[in-house]
């Protein structure tokens, strides 16, 4: 299968850079896959679990707050946070899922009620992506 | 003149501080690798995010909709300086000279007539412009000093300035940070955060931009990228800042061991003197004792 190189970036360092077949992206608007020649494409990041498939078991990291961009050189997404599913615990997603919470009910005015209640929902949408994931690969 | 026991004592104590001075060098050398590479990684996030952001601010700056994060509110009546330092001195003039380039901006533009408001990052710069700027100051952030700075730092800073600029409490914000080139050089910058600048993208560059897709729309990329790159900004600064600081320290103590060695050179030599002359008159005195019989 075609290859075509990826980068996930995130603020603190670069997270994964090298030859992959396919990246499964969780984008505002549902979640992608990119394949070798996409046409150029820049979509806003969900928190969602990113999947990448190259040579070996697919490799998923937890992603979170960002954009991919896709071009003919290759795609690169950046994530403020970017964390290998192995690497999360239960209890970090409850506390993210909690200050989201909180985030929705210290809201004033509606639109941003509305906006933080979409991330939250999304939050927990991706949390019980992930733990669907560690019953089925354990 | 001083007695041998003084010049002793005295010697004593130089030698202890040239050792502190050694270790907070070392120490430095060591984070200032650290801070070094902590700089470079973040490198390419901010990249991308800026050629991404230009590419999309060329194509709808223009508009009605323009974000304001992006055009500013049209005034530059009231003016944020972001002054951001560290949390420890004994590091030559590294505070010192962002808090100069910063006080001297400040006065300009109030013998303008501006309004200036002044957020502090850090401890020193907070210290050195409380005395003039008392009323000025809107905010202090301290970062813990010994753990280098997250990027969950930065971004707690740019949530408060991003909440006062949505609250309409100033038009244009600047930040000051030293940009750190070489261990002896890190150069004091003024940077402007909001209206955001970008450099515009080059011509090859704004002919690939007209053929991407954006989803949701560009506007919407758009209000959704312009906070994140605020605090990619000052994340990059406080990163800039962190190795200028160690660099800047590094230096300075490199200087301080220096002369502390020379002071020991002399006061050696002095205590030396000292004691020969003292054997001097030792022997002057039995032997003139020993003539008298």
């Amino acid at each position: 299968m075609a290859t075509f190189p990826f980068e996930l970036v995130s603020p603190e360092r670069l997270v994964y850079s090298g030859s992959v077949t396919e990246v499964i992206v969780p984008g505002t608007e549902g979640e992608f896959g990119i394949l070798a020649g996409h046409s150029p494409f820049v979509s806003t990041l969900k928190p969602g679990v990113l999947t990448i498939k190259g040579d070996g078991a697919p490799r998923k990291l937890f992603v979170r707050g960002g954009f991919a961009e896709a071009n003919p050189a290759g795609l690169t997404v950046l994530a403020e946070t970017a964390i290998p599913l192995a690497e999360i615990r239960a209890e970090n997603l409850a506390q993210m899922i909690k200050d989201a919470q909180e985030d929705v009910e210290d809201a004033r005015d509606e639109a941003t009620r509305a906006s933080r209640q979409l991330f939250l929902e999304q939050l927990k949408s991706a949390a019980a992506a992930i733990e669907a994931d560690s019953r089925t690969s354990h | 003149m001083a007695s041998l026991k003084d010049l002793r004592n005295r010697i004593a104590s130089v030698k202890a501080t040239q050792k502190i001075t050694k270790a907070m060098q070392m120490v430095a050398a060591a984070k200032l690798r650290r801070a070094q590479q902590a700089a470079e990684a973040a490198r390419p996030y901010a990249q991308r995010m800026e050629s991404v952001l230009g590419n999309i601010a060329g194509a709808i700056s223009g508009g009605p909709d323009a974000p304001l994060l992006l055009t500013g509110t049209g005034k530059d009546q009231t003016h944020l300086l972001l002054v951001l330092t560290a949390e420890r001195g004994l590091c030559g003039a590294f505070n010192s000279s962002i808090v100069r380039l910063a006080r001297e901006r400040a006065l300009s533009l109030m013998g303008q007539g501006k309004t200036v408001k002044i957020f502090c990052v850090g401890r020193k710069g907070y210290e050195a412009l409380r005395r003039q700027f008392e009323k000025q100051i809107v905010g202090v952030v301290e970062l813990r000093a010994n753990k280098g700075v997250t990027f969950a730092d930065a971004q707690a800073v740019a949530d408060k300035i991003g909440a006062m600029f949505a609250a309409g409490e100033f038009d244009v914000a600047t930040q000051f940070f030293s940009r750190f080139q070489s261990v002896i050089s890190q150069t004091p910058t003024a940077q402007q955060l909001i209206p955001a600048t970008f450099e515009a993208p080059s011509e090859a560059a704004s002919g690939a931009a007209a053929v991407y897709e954006y989803e949701p729309g560009e506007a919407e990329i758009l209000a959704d990228l312009l906070p994140r790159n605020l605090a990619v900004q000052i994340f990059k600064a406080l990163l800039e800042n962190g190795a200028s600081e160690q660099g800047a320290r590094m230096s300075a103590m490199d200087n301080a061991t220096r002369n502390a060695g020379e002071m020991i050179k002399k006061q050696t030599l002095t205590y030396n003197r000292t004691r020969q002359a003292m054997i001097t008159k030792e022997l002057i005195e039995i032997i003139s004792g020993a003539e008298a019989l």
